[in-house]
C-alpha cells in the first residue's frame, strides 16, 4: 500500500491526531483523498484545497490522475504558486 | 514527442518578437489605454489612518455633485462567505480578498479601499472622493512583526486563531498560522556538531514596482452581461473572481487581456476590477479606473517583510549534520504569507540530515502583501546564505566548496519531504567553478560574494489552439498573458514542430471567452505548461497535415512522414511523389476535410525546479555607506532556453530586482502607521547608473518532462542577490549587514559602531 | 471652467486642442490628442515613462502642463518612426531585446533619441547616468544599454 507522510503543516496533524505516517489503499491521487477524509475527517478536503503532494518525490498539483504505486511515498506539502 | 536531442532549427535561436514593433513605436495597448464610449472615470476612497473602526460613511454630498453618477462602498457588494483560493501566494480566503478591495467595519491599513466613486471626468471624480464623510473610530496599530506578535498587540481581526497549533488557541492573535517542517532528530545533529554558527536577519517588504499601475476599463450592461479590458496575470484570474466578489456568472464576464506592463507576482489577484464593474452597474455607463503610483504603493501588495533566524552545525570538514530556521513573515492585514515555501526554500539547496524549520504567518496594519517572484524563497536564502557563508569563514573554508560539499544532487531528499529529480545544481556549481568571474582578482577594497537560490517552478492548467490558415501560415492562441516574451517562445515552439519558419507563426493572447481555461502567467510556468500545450497542439496539426497528405496521394497515413515542413512519402515503398508543403496543403484544406486546427489543454505536471548562482563584486564607499555593484554574474540552470535573449532577460531583471531589494527599497512607516515614501523618488528601484552589466550564464539541464526541456527561468533569479551582496559587503569591510535593506546611513552606521 | 485653447505642433504636424489649466500634457496627450504611447507610471517626474521632446528636450510631460505645449515642437514616441522605417534606436531596441513588458519602452526610445542627438557618441556610464531619470522593472538595463550603444554606432554610421 501506498504511504503517507505528514512532513509539514501542523494543521494537517491536529487532523490526524498526530499520527505522521500511515498506509492508505488506494491507486491513484483522487482515491488517496477520499480515503484521507474517511480516515482522517477534513483531511481529504485540506488536501484537496490547500496542499500538493510529492509522489515518490515529484510535486503534483490538483491532479486527481497521478498514479500511485504499490510502495510509493506520498508527502503532502503546501501548494506552490509563484509570482 | 521529445525534441531535447533533436536538431533544432529555431527554438534556441533569437528572433524579434512578434509583439515588438507595437511595443517600441508606443501602439501597444496596455490597460490604461482604452476607452469606451460614454465612460466615465472610477476613482477609490482610502483610509489615510492604519486601523479604524468605520462608524459611518456619508456619500450623499458626492452624490450630489453633478456629473457625479455612482458612489458605492462595501454595502454594494454582496458579503461572501469565508472560502479558501488559492492566489499566485498561496490559499488566500475570498471574504478576506472581498475586504481587501473595499474595507467592511474596519480600515486595517493606510490605503485601505472605503468608497469609490464614478464621474464624468478624473477631475470631478476627486471632488466627489473629498465630498464623502467617514467618521473613523482609531484604534492603536501595529507595522512590526515582532510586535505583532506580542502579548498585548492591538488584534486586527477578533476571529484569527492560529491555524496549525494543538490544541487550537482560545484568544484571538495576530498570528495566522504556523508551520513546521523537521527532518531527522535536530538534537542529535547539533550535538554532533564541530561548529556552529547562528544569527538574526530582517528585511523590509519590497514592492514588485511594475512601472505600469493597476488600471480597468469595465462595463456592465443591462443585461447583466460584463466586459473587462485590464492587464493583469492571468485574465481567467479576474474573471473568476470578479464573478466571485460579486455574486456573477462566469458566462457574463468576458475578460480582454491588455498588454501588461510588468507585474512580478504583483498581479496575480485584483483589486479594481470588481470595484469598476459594480460602479458601472450602478452608474449605467463604462467605467474607467487607473490607480495613481501612490495609490499602488499604498494599496496594492508588496511581498512580505521577516524576521528570521539561522543556527547551522557542522563538522570541521564541512559536512553540514544540523540546520534550524524560525521565520516570521509579515502577512499584510490579511493571512496569506509565503511562509510556505519561505519554510522550504531556505535548505532546499543543501543536503542535511537534520533539520527544523519554524514558520508564523503574521498579520499586521500593511497591505496585504502579493506573491513577488519566487514568493518566499529570497527572503528565506537572504538568511540561510547569509549563515552558510559565515559558517564558511568559521571553518576556514571556500565559501563555494562549502556549498558543493553540502549541494543536493538528484534523489537528494529535502526537510519538507520531496526528492530531487532532475535538478542541474551540480551543474551550475561548476559553471560557476569554471567562470572567470570567480577566478579573477578582486580590486583592493573590493569584496566578492557568492550566493545560491532555489525555486520550485510550477505546471499547471493551460489551454492553446494552433490554426492553419489557407495560405500555409499559422495562427496561435494561448490563455497565457504575454509578460516578457511568451508569444515569441509560443511561436517558436510551434514553428519548430511544424518546421516552418517563425516569420509564417503569429501567436496571440486569447480572451476569456476565446480559448481553454489557463491559469495565470506566474510561477514561472508559461514556457512549460502552456508551451507544453502549444507544442502539443502542433503535433496535433502535424498529424492532420500528414492524413490530408496521404489522401491527396491515396496512400496509407503511416506512409507519409513529415519533414522541415513538408509532407514526404516514408521510403520508396510508399510510392514516389513531390513532396507537399504546409501551403500546399493549407490550400486545399476545405477539399481533404475542411480547416486544419488542434486545441489542447493540459494539466502539466513535472516542472522541473530551478537552480542559480550569483557571483557579486562590491566596492564599499566608507565615507558615505554607499555600496556599489563592480561586477554581476548570474549562472542558472534554465533547462533549455526557447528564446535565450528574453531568458537572459530574465535573469538580469530578476538580479536587478534583487540588487534593489538589498541594497535601497523598502517600505517606510511613521509612527501614525502610514507609508512615508509611497513615491519613486523615495522608495528607490535601482535605476541605470546604478548598475553594471549584469552577466547572465545559461547551464542548460534538459528538463525531461518538458518537449524542448524547458524549466522556469523567471523566478530563481531573485533569490540569490541579497546574500551575494551582504557576503560581497562582508569581504569588503569584514562587516556583516543583517537586515535589508543594506542602504548607505546602515553601512555608515555599521562601520562608525564597528570603530 | 473654460478651457484653454492650444496651438501646436505634435511630430511634425500642426495640432490644436482645447484643455484646463490644470490638466499635464501628459493627460492631453493620451486623453485629448489620443496619442497613447507616452505612459503613466508616476505622474510626479520619476520614471519617465512619459518622457517626450518640446523643441529637442527632453521632458517629462507629466510635469509639463498642456498650456505649455503653445507654439512649440513636441516629439512624441509616435513620432520616432519615419512611417514604416524604424528608427535606428527601435530597430536596435528589438533586436537587443531591449524590452520585456515594454511599458517603459516609449520613455526609453525618447529618452535616447535625446541623448544621442545631443552625444552622438556617449560612453556606457554618460548613456547609464542620461538614462537614470527612466526606470525599468523588467531588464535590469543590461540589454537596452546595449541597444543603446549599438544604436548610437549605427547613427555615426559605424555599424548597421
Ligand atoms: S509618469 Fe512622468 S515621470 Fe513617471
Ligand atoms: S520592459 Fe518592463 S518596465 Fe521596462
Amino acid at each position: 500500500m501506498p504511504k503517507v507522510v505528514l512532513a509539514s503543516g501542523s494543521a494537517s496533524l491536529a487532523l490526524t491526531g498526530g499520527v505522521t505516517e500511515f498506509e492508505v489503499e488506494a491507486t491513484n491521487f483522487r482515491r488517496l483523498i477520499l480515503e484521507l477524509e474517511k480516515c482522517f475527517p477534513g483531511l481529504g478536503t485540506q488536501v484537496e484545497e490547500s496542499m500538493a503532494v510529492a509522489i515518490d518525490g515529484e510535486i503534483y498539483q490538483d491532479a486527481y490522475g497521478a498514479v500511485l504505486r504499490p510502495g510509493s511515498e506520498i508527502v503532502l506539502i503546501p501548494k506552490i504558486g509563484g509570482g | 514527442m521529445n525534441y531535447i536531442n533533436s536538431d533544432l532549427k529555431v527554438v534556441g535561436t533569437r528572433p524579434v518578437r512578434p509583439d515588438g514593433v507595437d511595443k517600441v513605436t508606443g501602439r501597444a495597448v496596455f490597460s490604461a489605454d482604452t476607452r469606451a464610449s460614454g465612460m466615465l472615470w472610477g476613482k477609490i476612497l482610502r483610509s489615510p489612518h492604519a486601523h479604524a473602526r468605520i462608524v459611518s460613511i456619508d456619500t450623499s454630498k458626492a452624490e450630489a455633485l453633478k456629473g457625479v453618477y455612482a458612489v458605492i462602498t462595501s454595502a454594494d457588494f454582496p458579503n461572501i462567505a469565508s472560502e479558501e483560493a488559492f492566489v499566485g501566494e498561496g490559499p488566500m480566503n475570498f471574504r478576506d480578498l472581498s475586504c481587501n478591495i473595499m474595507a467592511r467595519g474596519k480600515v486595517l491599513y493606510e490605503g485601505h479601499a472605503l468608497a469609490a466613486v464614478a464621474a464624468v471626468t478624473p477631475a470631478v471624480a476627486e471632488q466627489a472622493l473629498a465630498l464623502i464623510a467617514v467618521q473613523y473610530d482609531v484604534l492603536p496599530h501595529v507595522i512590526d512583526v515582532d510586535d505583532a506578535m506580542k502579548d498585548g498587540a492591538p488584534v486586527l481581526h477578533d476571529d484569527m486563531f492560529t491555524a496549525g497549533v494543538n490544541p487550537k488557541p482560545t484568544k484571538a492573535s495576530n498570528i495566522a498560522k504556523v508551520v513546521t517542517f523537521k527532518k531527522g532528530d535536530i538534537d542529535a545533529g547539533f550535538a554532533e556538531a564541530e561548529v556552529i554558527f547562528e544569527d538574526s536577519y530582517t528585511t523590509k517588504p519590497v514592492h514588485q514596482a511594475y512601472i505600469e499601475p493597476h488600471a480597468c476599463l469595465a462595463n456592465y450592461n443591462a443585461d447583466g452581461q460584463v466586459t473587462i479590458h485590464a492587464s493583469s496575470q492571468g485574465h481567467f484570474m479576474v474573471r473568476a473572481y470578479t464573478a466571485k466578489l460579486l455574486g456573477l456568472d462566469m458566462a457574463n464576464i468576458r475578460v480582454n487581456p491588455a498588454e501588461i506592463g510588468g507585474g512580478f507576482g504583483g498581479k496575480t489577484l485584483i483589486y479594481l476590477e470588481p470595484v469598476a464593474v459594480a460602479l458601472s452597474r450602478k452608474a449605467g455607463k463604462p467605467v474607467k479606473m487607473q490607480m495613481s503610483r501612490e495609490d499602488v504603493f499604498r494599496g496594492s501588495g508588496p511581498t512580505s517583510g521577516a524576521s528570521v533566524t539561522v543556527k547551522l552545525g557542522a563538522k570541521k570538514d564541512g559536512t553540514i549534520v544540523a540546520a534550524q530556521q524560525v521565520l516570521k513573515f509579515q502577512a499584510g492585514a490579511f493571512a496569506g504569507s509565503p511562509i510556505g515555501p519561505g519554510c522550504m526554500c531556505g535548505f532546499a539547496m543543501y543536503d542535511i540530515p537534520n533539520v527544523d524549520v519554524l514558520g508564523y504567518d503574521v498579520v499586521s496594519n500593511r497591505p496585504k502583501v502579493a506573491a513577488y517572484r519566487a514568493p518566499g524563497a529570497p527572503i528565506s536564502s537572504f538568511a540561510v546564505e547569509c549563515a552558510v557563508d559565515d559558517l564558511a569563514r568559521k571553518l576556514g573554508m571556500d565559501p563555494l566548496v562549502l556549498r558543493e560539499k553540502n549541494a543536493v544532487v538528484n534523489g537528494s531528499k529535502t526537510h519538507y519531504g520531496v526528492s530531487h529529480t532532475n535538478i542541474g545544481f551540480t551543474q551550475v556549481l561548476a559553471a560557476t567553478r569554471a567562470h572567470p568571474h570567480w577566478k579573477a582578482p578582486l580590486a583592493e577594497g573590493h569584496g566578492r560574494g557568492l550566493a545560491v537560490g532555489f525555486w520550485f517552478n510550477i505546471g499547471g492548467e493551460s489551454s492553446a489552439t494552433v490554426h492553419i490558415n489557407e495560405d500555409g501560415t499559422v495562427m496561435v492562441a494561448t490563455g497565457s498573458p504575454d509578460i516578457g516574451g511568451s508569444r515569441a517562445s509560443m511561436g517558436m515552439m510551434t514553428a519548430e514542430v511544424l518546421g516552418v519558419p517563425v516569420s509564417k507563426v503569429r501567436t496571440i493572447v486569447a480572451d476569456t471567452a476565446s480559448i481553454g481555461f489557463t491559469f495565470l502567467t506566474g510561477g514561472s510556468r508559461v514556457t512549460f505548461a502552456t508551451g507544453m500545450a502549444v507544442t502539443q497542439a502542433a503535433e496535433k496539426v502535424v498529424e492532420q497535415l500528414k492524413a490530408r497528405a496521404a489522401q491527396t496521394w491515396d496512400i496509407p497515413v503511416d506512409a507519409v512522414e513529415w519533414q522541415d515542413g513538408k509532407a514526404v512519402p516514408a521510403g520508396t515503398n510508399a510510392g514516389a511523389f513531390e513532396p507537399l508543403d504546409l501551403a500546399a496543403i493549407a490550400a486545399k484544406q476545405g477539399r481533404t476535410g475542411g480547416p486544419i486546427n488542434a486545441e489542447v489543454s493540459v494539466n502539466a505536471q513535472g516542472a522541473g525546479a530551478g537552480f542559480g548562482a550569483h557571483i557579486c563584486d562590491v566596492a564599499v564607499d566608507k565615507e558615505t555607506g554607499k555600496v556599489e555593484i563592480v561586477r554581476y554574474t548570474a549562472i542558472q540552470d534554465v533547462g533549455k532556453a526557447i528564446h535565450p535573449s528574453y531568458v537572459e532577460g530574465q535573469i538580469q531583471g530578476g538580479a536587478v530586482q534583487g540588487i534593489g531589494w538589498a541594497l535601497s527599497e523598502e517600505y517606510i512607516y511613521n509612527d501614525k502607521g502610514q507609508m512615508d515614501n509611497p513615491g519613486f523618488l523615495d522608495y528607490r528601484c535601482p535605476v541605470a547608473s546604478d548598475l553594471p552589466m549584469i552577466e547572465a550564464v545559461l547551464v542548460e539541464v534538459p528538463n525531461p518532462r518538458h518537449p524542448f526541456g524547458a524549466r522556469g527561468v523567471g523566478e530563481v533569479p531573485i533569490v540569490p542577490p541579497m546574500a551575494a551582496i551582504s557576503n560581497a559587503i562582508k569581504g569588503a569591510i569584514g562587516l556583516r549587514m543583517p537586515d535589508l535593506p543594506m542602504s548607505p546611513p546602515k553601512v555608515r552606521a555599521a562601520i562608525d559602531a564597528a570603530g | 471652467m473654460s478651457k484653454s485653447h492650444v496651438t501646436t505642433t505634435i511630430n511634425g504636424e500642426a495640432a490644436e486642442f482645447l484643455c484646463e489649466t490644470q490638466q499635464t500634457m501628459l493627460d492631453v496627450l493620451r486623453d485629448v490628442v489620443g496619442l497613447t504611447g507616452s505612459k503613466e507610471g508616476c505622474a510626479s517626474g520619476d520614471c519617465g515613462a512619459c518622457s517626450i521632446l518640446v523643441d529637442g528636450t527632453l521632458v517629462c510631460s507629466c510635469l509639463m502642463l498642456g498650456v505649455e505645449a503653445e507654439g512649440k515642437s513636441i516629439t512624441t514616441i509616435e513620432g520616432i518612426a519615419q512611417g514604416d522605417q524604424l528608427h535606428p534606436i527601435q530597430q536596435k531596441f528589438l533586436e537587443h531585446a531591449a524590452l520585456q513588458c515594454g511599458f517603459c519602452t516609449p520613455g526609453l526610445i525618447v529618452a535616447t533619441k535625446a541623448l544621442l542627438d545631443e552625444n552622438p557618441n556617449p560612453t556606457e556610464i554618460e548613456a547609464r547616468y542620461w538614462l537614470a531619470g527612466n526606470l525599468c522593472r523588467c531588464t535590469g538595463y543590461d540589454k537596452v544599454i546595449r541597444a543603446v550603444m549599438d544604436a548610437a554606432a549605427v547613427m555615426r554610421g559605424e555599424t548597421v
